[in-house]
């Protein structure tokens, strides 16, 4: 088992090193160079200079092999856009989409594994039709306008939310209690829009998951054994439809880091989803890379986890 | 089809994607504007929903009317086109990794899954802005480039069990090809899980397509998808909510006809492995498949 693990991690390091070195080369092998914006203020002497100050003017290969070494030393290249080491930049928004995503993350999946147990439990009733079509208009919603829609709603016509940032300008002179509460009024939004978007598609694997394990002859003799049909729903038959759940929540992550972007935007977040946009627009390459590859390893560390979960809760996968 | 046309939501959702092929087709001529003139800057900008102006009109003063039924046919036709696309690409490579299986199969599929672990956004968006100028063909290329990887997956679980049918061994037998296994005998055998898929992916491109143009990329002025039209109204959005609502229901209303057509597909096909899989990654869709696997529950 703990070969198979290390197979694993070994793979997965192998697809971050791929993903890195083509996002690399993508992006700068592309027509243009992050100076050549229009601007007649700045000289094409100037330009070249900044290309010599930033090693753009290198060959490729000396390039890259400058940046491994900067990845080596732990700091991901140099952001000019931001006059940062990428790795400090990083440091800073990566816990804040953490928060959020993470946040979102656990509320859809109590959510959503509760909706969706229960709606298999009364399939074909009013309220597995009508939760059903809720969902799939949930699901069907692009994910900035539904953000762009509840910040309408509950930041302009009925205000109770403040409509963007991650505190108010006041924020630093506020009491301790007052700002916490400040705080947590700013996550409201872009967390209730994340989940609502999220919650849907949980659901409808959680009913599917469910209605698969309920005809099983386990829940039968469960039931011959006279337990509570509560307790055959949510002790028995649900312990059975966690399985591929767990490997779900492994794929949210990083899906989640997508659609943090386009709330990131709306709610004016600073978060790895706002860096990245404004990195991309400023042609931050080393910043537009790097952001690629905390996506690509989102992803491995996500099935990992995925992966481990899997073997804590199902035996029958340890073997 | 006539079982599509008898499930109570497939029904709902032919009707509701044929209205908007229809409108999408005769649309320019439903309404006295083209959504590209600028009709009247100073008294016209930004007016409200009216008789006249039923959507309002943007900043420029265009009409919303017919900006969103123009965008129709834009938005339509690029995810039709990506989605086909996709669907063609992530077949084959599904079919060829499935059937050949081997070492073959192993380098194929770890190739996806190095694919799978860009996500998916944050690549068009950084392939997109280094290319500047999109035009709608280069889109299509994009969409549908990126959007085959969980496809290639579906159908190569699909094709391994498939491929150990007696009917191609029989085929085989015969002396059939590889190509006329592959095309005559799995690839009707795969079509199922993979019709309902292109269905269910055809309203994520729709969505997919608007939110890169609001981020800034793809679609842009005056190309009117139902992207573009966002984008103007959206950096002046808080004074103008008709520019914001109106094209986001139009999207909204399409991907859900195409969902619920999706559903109404999978009941009616019975291919129990495709879910719902748009807000995780494309590998999610390969997920129940997996889940499949020879349980030890029915040990009677």
């Amino acid at each position: 088992m703990r070969r198979l693990l290390l197979a694993r991690l070994a793979q997965s390091l192998i697809v971050v090193a791929v993903v890195t070195t083509v996002s690399f080369f993508v992006i700068r092998l592309a027509p243009g160079d992050p100076f050549n914006y229009a601007s007649p203020r700045v000289t094409e002497q100037v330009r070249e200079q900044w290309r010599h100050q930033f090693g753009y003017d290198q060959p490729l290969v000396v390039q890259f092999a400058r940046y491994l070494g900067s990845v080596a030393r732990g700091r991901l290249g140099y952001s000019f856009s931001l006059h940062q080491s990428v790795a400090d930049v990083l440091k800073e928004a990566l816990p804040r989409t953490l928060l959020l995503t993470g946040l979102s993350l656990a509320l859809s999946f109590a959510i959503g594994i509760a909706v969706g147990v229960t709606q298999a439990a009364r399939r074909g009733t009013w309220f597995d039709r009508i939760t059903s079509g809720v969902l799939l208009l949930f699901y069907s919603l692009p994910d900035f306008w539904a953000a762009l829609m509840i910040l309408l709603l509950f930041a302009r016509w009925i205000p109770i939310f403040p409509a963007g940032n991650m505190v108010d300008a006041m924020h630093d002179y506020m009491p301790p209690l007052r700002a916490f509460w400040d705080s947590l009024r700013h996550l409201v939004l872009p967390v209730a829009s994340l989940t609502l978007l999220t919650t849907a598609s949980i659901a409808r694997y959680q009913r599917a998951a469910m209605l698969e394990t309920l005809p099983s002859d386990f829940v039968r003799t469960a039931r011959a054994k006279g337990v509570s049909e509560r307790a055959i729903l949510w002790r028995h038959a649900l312990r059975t439809a966690l399985t591929p759940m767990v490997t779900l929540a492994g794929l949210f992550l990083p899906a989640l880091l997508g659609g943090a972007l386009f709330i990131e935007k709306v709610y004016a977040w600073p978060g790895m989803g706002y860096v990245a946009a404004n990195a991309i627009a400023g042609r931050d390459y080393d910043l537009v890379v790097a952001t690629v590859i905390v996506g690509s390893l989102l992803v491995v560390v996500g099935n990992l986890l995925a992966d481990l979960l899997h073997m804590a809760i199902d035996p029958r996968v340890r073997a | 089809m006539r079982r599509l046309v008898a499930h109570p939501t497939g029904r709902w959702a032919i009707a509701v994607i044929v209205l908007l092929a229809v409108s999408a087709i005769v649309g320019p001529w439903l309404t006295s504007y083209t959504g590209v003139e600028q009709l009247d800057i100073v008294a016209l900008k930004n007016a409200p929903p009216s008789w006249a102006h039923p959507f309002g009109t943007d900043q420029y003063s265009r009409d919303l009317l017919a900006r969103v039924l123009r965008g129709a046919r834009i938005s339509l036709l690029v995810s039709l086109l990506a989605v086909t696309l996709s669907i063609v690409l992530g077949a084959t490579w599904g079919l060829i990794a499935g059937y050949f299986g081997g070492v073959l199969d192993t380098v194929m599929m770890r190739v996806i899954d190095a694919f799978l672990s860009i996500p998916r956004v944050l690549l068009l968006v950084a392939l997109m802005t280094v290319l500047e100028q999109v035009p709608l063909w280069l889109l299509v290329l994009l969409l549908g480039g990126t959007g085959w990887f969980g496809v290639s997956r579906l159908v190569r679980a699909e094709t391994l069990s498939a491929r150990e049918q007696p009917y191609v061994e029989a085929a085989r037998a015969l002396g059939a090809s590889h190509t006329r296994i592959l095309l005559q005998h799995l690839l009707p055998n795969v079509a199922a899980p993979l019709i309902v898929a292109a269905t269910l992916s055809i309203g994520n491109t729709i969505v997919l397509e608007a939110g890169l143009s609001f981020l800034g990329v793809g679609a842009r002025e005056p190309t009117p998808s139902w992207g573009s039209v966002f984008l103007g109204a959206v950096e002046s959005y808080a004074g103008n909510w008709w520019a914001v609502l109106f094209p986001g229901l139009a999207i909204v209303v399409t991907a859900l006809a195409f969902n619920m057509l999706g559903d109404a597909l999978r009941d009616v096909l019975d291919p129990r492995q495709v879910h719902l899989a748009h807000r995780l990654p494309d590998s999610a869709t390969a997920l129940p498949v997996v889940q499949r696997d020879p349980r030890p529950t029915a040990a009677v």
